[in-house]
């Protein structure tokens, strides 16, 4: 339809300049439409900025600076600090990227080298579909599912065998509830782990095959071919989507607010329950009574949203230049 | 002295690779428990009931219809709306920008935009929606314009599929111009040789050719927004009833599935897995066509 309007324009219409004029002035048209809809992302991320500064600044106004490395979190005598939030959301990032990345690591080696060519298709597709799960269901199985397995079965035992040894009877004691720090990390990492396999077997296939044959032909085993040519060739792009996992792990909400606890102390052991600052935000914000409460929680999303676009900025850049190599060739 | 290297090496090999296979095996069996375990308690809390009855109160029976409602409503909006925009400004990056400056910083913040925790741009409608203050200007206007009507100052449907168009827009901006760039050089000389106009170009020809990696991107677009839960609680809120009024405040999948399965009631716990399931569903359903869509990539 569009290109049979298109013939007709073309051919019928004698006076051709009055055609070039019509459709420059369409394409004009059309050009800053597009131009528009552009401005309009940058405006949404504006926006954002914007409105998360404006809502916050009774908060920022009241505590200033201390704001970020306050532990108290007091709504009744209205003092509120984002210490424990923050620590809760780096940690459990942290620990959930230490299992994730290894594991992620593995399956990309597992899908590109040693797998049968036949299963290939389907774990691949299998690990990319799982990356859809809305985190919500990640959430309700650690809640439902995991904790209550996890307190029974094996947070009682180790519970049971650290108390006496130093350091560790610090980091791993406590009265075994099944949610906490612990729990958290460990379901944001089985959900960031098809999102970290999926993008490192993507950087792994940009490795050109020569490269691979030539260092198989002089002898060396599968896994010197992984560690010594496929993983320098692509360390850029595994690192960039690691922070890009990072990112979303920081900004998770549902899968960690079902099973972190919220609490706003900071206790060193891994298993006692914590909050993180999207969990906080989720849990308190429909009971927020009063300006400052509100405010508070609004600069908690505002500290978020500054971690999270330094993660996602420094990933980008990583996967932007090893996008220029491939796409140069070499 | 070589013959004990080799060994080494071997064993090396075989260590590592085993450690290889036993981390995918690791992964596989957490995910086909999570799954195992969701279809289960889904489908054995799977009733008629849940299609055709409203979410109930604590200790009452009752189904999820009302948030099954609000939830293709709310994102029917969002996509119909945050399509059209995101395909456009897609366009502008593989068509007009390229290589502009403008393209490179509309690109970058929109990837930023992409995975930013949707917590975060929940909070931004609502400063610019819920909250918006009677006395303010566009609150002054826009109740000129809708009367009693007016979506702003308070929790409605608006604001939840805002929020929601917030999260679609850069997932279709990501896929158009991807699939855009996909489409040879030669197809535009073709139709610009022929005399046409850039923007009948774009419209017949690049459009086209891109047509199912753009449909592919919307697709993806439902199924990322048909499981946010995070920016719906203070934009949507939620809602007992049945509600069609996009300015009330409306009940919707996730929200439903977060209040339920936080509380301590037996009988909501077993709506919660319900909902779950159907999110689940819909999101496999929508990831599994988007991917028979998807063109061979060169």
């Amino acid at each position: 339809m569009a290109d049979t309007a298109l013939c007709e324009q073309m051919l019928s219409i004698p006076d051709r300049a009055i055609a070039v004029r019509k459709g420059g002035a369409r394409d004009t048209r059309f050009k800053l439409m597009t131009l528009g809809a552009s401005l309009i992302v940058l405006g949404i991320f504006g926006g954002v900025m914007a409105s998360l500064i404006v809502g916050s600044l009774p908060a920022i106004r009241q505590f200033g600076l201390p704001f970020v490395y306050t532990e108290a979190w007091n709504p009744v005598t209205e003092k509120f600090g984002a210490l424990a939030p923050i620590y809760g959301t780096l940690v459990t990032s942290f620990v959930a990227l230490l299992v994730a990345v290894p594991v992620g690591i593995g399956i990309a080696i597992f899908l590109t080298e040693i797998c049968p060519r036949s299963l290939r298709r389907p774990v691949g597709i299998a690990i990319e579909l799982l990356a859809g799960i809305p985190s919500i269901i990640y959430g309700m199985w650690g809640l439902f599912v995991f904790a209550p397995w996890f307190q029974e079965h094996v947070q009682t035992w180790i519970v049971d065998r650290v108390v006496g040894i130093p350091y560790l009877e610090d980091y791993l004691a406590g009265p075994p509830y099944g949610i906490g720090m612990f729990t958290a990390a460990l379901i944001l990492s089985i959900m960031i782990l098809p999102f970290i396999s999926a993008v490192t077997r993507d950087v792994f296939e940009t490795v050109p095959a020569m490269l691979k044959e030539a260092a198989y032909g002089v002898g060396c085993t599968t896994w010197e071919v992984m560690w010594r040519v496929v993983l320098p060739f692509v360390r850029s792009g595994v690192v960039g989507g690691a922070m890009l996992a990072l990112g979303r792990a920081l900004g998770e909400t549902m899968a960690v607010t079902f099973v972190i606890g919220n609490s706003h102390h900071i206790q060193k052991s891994l298993f006692a329950p914590a909050t993180t600052i999207s969990a906080t935000i989720a849990n308190e914000f429909t009971e927020a009574v009063g300006d400052l409460y509100l405010s508070s929680l609004i600069e908690l999303g505002l500290i978020l949203f500054v971690i999270t676009f330094l993660v996602l900025a420094a990933a980008q850049l990583m996967l932007r230049a090893l996008e220029r190599r491939a796409g140069s060739g070499s | 002295m070589n013959r004990a290297l080799y060994i080494r090496r071997k064993l090396w090999n075989g260590l590592l690779l085993t450690l290889a296979v036993l981390a995918a095996i690791f992964g596989l069996v957490w995910l086909a428990f999570i799954l195992g375990e969701l279809f289960y308690n889904g489908f054995s809390s799977l009733t008629p009931a849940v299609f055709t009855q409203m979410t109930p109160a604590p200790g009452d029976k009752g189904g999820l219809a009302n948030a099954i409602l609000g939830s293709i409503l709310m994102s029917s909006i969002a996509v119909a709306f945050g399509t059209p925009l995101g395909l456009l400004a897609g366009t502008y990056l593989a068509e007009y920008g390229r290589y502009g400056r403008l393209a490179f910083f509309v690109r970058f913040v929109n990837d930023i935009l992409l995975s930013a925790p949707s917590i975060v741009t929940g909070l931004f409608v609502y400063e610019l929606v819920v909250v918006n203050d009677p006395g303010s200007l566009s609150h002054i206007a826009c109740t000129a314009a809708f009367g009693a009507h007016c979506p702003l100052g308070h929790f409605s449907a608006f604001a939840g599929a805002l929020s929601l168009m917030v999260i679609v827009i850069p997932v279709v901006v990501r896929t158009t111009e991807n699939m855009l760039l996909l489409v040879p050089n030669g197809l535009r000389e073709a139709a610009a040789a022929l005399g046409a106009p850039r923007s009948n170009i774009i419209r017949a020809v690049t459009w086209r050719a891109a047509r199912a990696g753009i449909v592919t991107g919307v697709l993806l677009a439902v199924a990322r927004i048909s499981g946010e839960t995070a920016p719906l609680i203070f934009t949507a809120f939620g809602n007992q009833f049945w509600s069609t009024d996009i300015t009330q405040p409306m009940a919707s999948l996730p929200k439903v599935i977060f209040d339920y399965a936080m509380g301590p009631y037996e009988d909501l716990h077993r709506l919660a897995w319900a909902g779950a399931l159907l999110i689940t569903a819909t999101v496999l359903t929508l990831s599994i066509i988007a991917r028979l869509l998807q063109p061979k990539r060169s």
